[in-house]
C-alpha cells in the first residue's frame, strides 16, 4: 500500500512534464511557429506511422534493430564477463590490460563504425562486431572493478576458514560483483541500441537507423521521427529488462541501497 | 590443541622494518578457554593471522591438533570483530556455507544450522538476509557459525567490541552458556579485563611493540561461572593486577570500563 502510493508519487511528476512538453510541441506546430515540413507535430507522426503502408515496414525494421542490438549485447556482455573473470584470476596479465580498459572508457567506440564497414563490407558482421565491442568494454570494466572491490574483512574470514581460490571466486568475489556487473550491463544495454542504429545508418538497408536515413533523404520527416521514437522505445525497453533482471537476481538488498531509497 | 612455538613476525614496509610479535609461545589445551589481553596495536590480530595461517611467521611454528600447520589455512573456526556475514546469503545459508567449506556435508550443515538457530531463538530469521538483523543478532549468528564449524579450535577476535555495554554483558552470558554445552578450545582476544576474567580459564597478557607475553594468569573461579563474580574480592584483585601490568607496558589504551 504504502509502497504503491510511493511509486505513484514518483511516477506522475515526470509523466506530467512529458505530456506538457508534447503539448507545447503540438501547439508550436499548430500555430506555425515551426514549419511542419521541417518539424512534424506529434499527432502527425503517429498518424503517418499508423498508415498501412508504413506500420509493417516500421515493425520489420524495428525487428532487425532489436535482433542486432540484443545479439550484440549478449555477445559483448558475455565476452566482457569472461575476460573480466580471467583477468581477475590472472593478476599479472590484469596489470597490463586494466589501464587500457580504463582508457577505452573515454573512447567513443561508435567512431569505429565506418572502419568496420570498410573492413568487413555491408553485411551483418561489421554491424554486429561494432555492437559487441561497444557492449564489451563497460561490462568488462564494471565487472573487474566489482571483483577487485571485495570486502577485505569478508575475504579474510573466508580464507581463514580454509576457502581456496575457486571458493573465494564463486562464493565471495562473484556475488559481491553482481551489483557492479548490473551497472555495466545497464550501460551496455543503452549503448547496444545506440550503436546498432548508427551501424545501420552506414548501410541503410535494414533496421530503424537505416530507415531513418532514407526517410530523411526522401523528405519524409514524419517517418524519420517515428523511427527515432521507436529507437528510443527499444533502448528504454532493453534497459528496463536489464533493470528488471537486476531486481530479480539481487534480492538481498545491501544496506547502501536501503539508505539511498529512503533518502 | 593449539601450540604456538616461539613465533616472531616482522613486517617490512616502506617505513622500515616493524617487529610486531617477538618470541611468542602459548598453548591452549583441549576444551580450554584462554583469553589474550593487550594494548591496542600490540599485535593480537597479527597473532591470529599467524595461527590461522593467513600470514607466515618470520620464525617459529604453529601446531593445531598435534600437527604442524604453520602457514596453512582452514584449521580454525573464526569469529572476526565484524560479524562478516555474506550479505547475499540468508542467515542459515551463511552458517551452511562455512560448515561446508570446512568439509561438512551440505545436508548435515543445513540441519545443524536450523536446529541451532531454533535453540538460540533465531529460527524466525533463518531465511532472512543479514542486514535485517541487529548488530547483536549478527554477532550471535557469527558466533554460532564458529561454534558449529568442525574445526576443534575457535579464534574469537574481540567479538563484542562493537556492542553497547548492556548487550555486551548479555552476550557474554549467552556465549558462556553455549560454550558450556559444547566445549571447544577457545582463544579470545578482548580489550575488556572483566570479560577475560568472566569467561576464561587462563589469561595471557601481551605487551606492545613488539608483542611479548608478559604474564599468565590462571583464573581461579569455578564453572559454571556465577554472575556476582564482579563482587568477589579475588576478581577485584586480579583485575587490578592485569590493569597495572597493561599500564606498565604503556600501550595506546587499556579499556577497563
Ligand atoms: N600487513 C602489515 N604490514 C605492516 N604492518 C602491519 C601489518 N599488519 C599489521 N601491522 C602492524 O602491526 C601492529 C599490530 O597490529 P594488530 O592489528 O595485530 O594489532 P591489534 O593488537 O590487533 O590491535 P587492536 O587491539 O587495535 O585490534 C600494528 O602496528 C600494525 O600497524
Ligand atoms: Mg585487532
Amino acid at each position: 500500500m504504502d509502497n504503491n502510493a510511493n511509486r505513484w508519487s514518483r511516477i506522475w511528476p515526470p509523466v506530467v512534464v512529458l505530456a506538457a512538453l508534447l503539448g507545447i510541441w503540438q501547439a508550436a506546430v499548430a500555430f506555425s511557429l515551426v514549419e511542419e515540413w521541417i518539424v512534424p507535430s506529434p499527432a502527425g507522426v503517429v498518424q503517418e506511422a499508423m498508415k498501412p503502408n508504413v506500420w509493417p515496414r516500421l515493425m520489420e525494421h524495428a525487428g532487425a534493430t532489436i535482433r542486432l542490438a540484443v545479439i550484440g549485447f549478449a555477445g559483448g556482455s558475455a565476452a566482457g564477463f569472461v575476460l573480466a573473470a580471467l583477468l581477475h584470476l590472472l593478476p599479472g596479465v590484469r596489470r597490463g590490460v586494466y589501464p587500457l580498459l580504463i582508457l577505452s572508457q573515454s573512447v567513443p567506440i561508435v567512431i569505429l563504425a565506418p572502419l568496420m564497414t570498410m573492413l568487413f563490407g555491408y553485411g551483418l558482421l561489421p554491424k554486429l562486431l561494432l555492437v559487441v565491442l561497444v557492449c564489451f568494454f563497460p561490462v568488462c570494466v564494471a565487472m573487474l572493478g566489482g571483483l577487485a572491490g571485495t570486502d577485505e574483512g569478508l575475504r579474510r574470514y573466508m580464507r581463514m576458514i580454509g576457502s581456496g581460490k575457486w571458493t573465494l571466486f564463486w562464493k565471495l568475489e562473484l556475488p559481491g560483483a553482481a551489483q557492479s556487473m548490473f551497472s555495466g550491463l545497464k550501460i551496455a544495454a543503452s549503448y547496444s541500441v545506440l550503436s546498432a542504429s548508427i551501424a545501420e545508418m552506414l548501410a541503410p538497408k535494414l533496421g530503424l537507423g537505416g530507415y531513418m536515413v532514407l526517410s530523411t533523404k526522401g523528405f519524409m520527416p514524419e517517418r524519420s521521427f517515428a523511427a527515432a521514437i521507436l529507437i528510443i522505445i527499444v533502448s528504454l525497453a532493453l534497459f528496463g529488462l536489464v533493470a528488471l533482471a537486476e531486481k530479480l537476481v539481487i534480492r538481498w538488498r545491501p544496506a547502501k541501497e536501503e539508505v539511498k531509497r529512503d533518502a | 590443541m593449539l601450540e604456538v612455538r616461539r613465533v616472531s613476525k616482522t613486517f617490512e614496509g616502506k617505513r622500515g622494518v616493524k617487529e610486531v610479535l617477538k618470541d611468542v609461545s602459548l598453548r591452549v589445551a583441549e576444551g580450554e578457554f584462554v583469553s589474550l589481553v593487550g594494548p591496542s596495536g600490540s599485535g593480537k590480530t597479527t597473532l591470529f593471522s599467524v595461527i590461522g595461517g593467513l600470514e607466515k611467521p618470520t620464525s617459529g611454528e604453529v601446531h593445531v591438533g598435534g600437527r604442524e600447520t604453520t602457514g596453512e589455512t582452514g584449521h580454525v573456526a573464526y569469529m572476526p570483530q565484524q560479524a562478516s556475514l555474506l550479505p547475499w546469503r540468508t542467515v542459515a545459508g551463511n552458517i551452511e556455507l562455512s560448515l561446508t567449506i570446512a568439509g561438512v556435508a551440505k545436508k548435515k550443515a543445513r540441519e545443524d544450522a536450523l536446529e541451532w538457530l531454533r535453540r538460540i531463538g533465531l529460527d524466525a530469521y533463518a531465511d532472512a538476509y543479514p542486514h535485517v538483523l541487529s548488530g547483536g543478532m549478527q554477532q550471535r549468528v557469527s558466533f554460532l557459525r564458529a561454534l558449529l564449524s568442525p574445526q576443534r579450535l575457535m579464534l574469537l577476535d574481540e567479538p563484542f567490541g562493537a556492542l553497547d555495554a548492556l548487550t555486551r554483558g548479555r552476550m557474554q552470558k549467552w556465549l558462556l552458556s553455549l560454550w558450556e554445552q559444547n566445549r571447544r578450545s577457545v582463544l579470545l582476544v578482548t580489550h575488556s579485563i572483566e570479560e577475560a576474567l568472566y569467561l576464561s580459564d587462563r589469561i595471557l597478557v601481551l605487551s606492545s611493540s613488539p608483542a611479548v607475553l608478559v604474564e599468565e594468569i590462571v583464573v581461579p573461579f569455578e564453572r559454571p561461572r556465577r554472575e556476582e563474580l564482579w563482587e568477589d574480592a579475588r576478581f577485584m584483585e586480579l583485575r587490578g593486577r592485569i590493569y597495572r601490568q597493561l599500564e606498565k607496558d604503556g600501550g595506546e589504551e587499556a579499556d577497563h570500563g
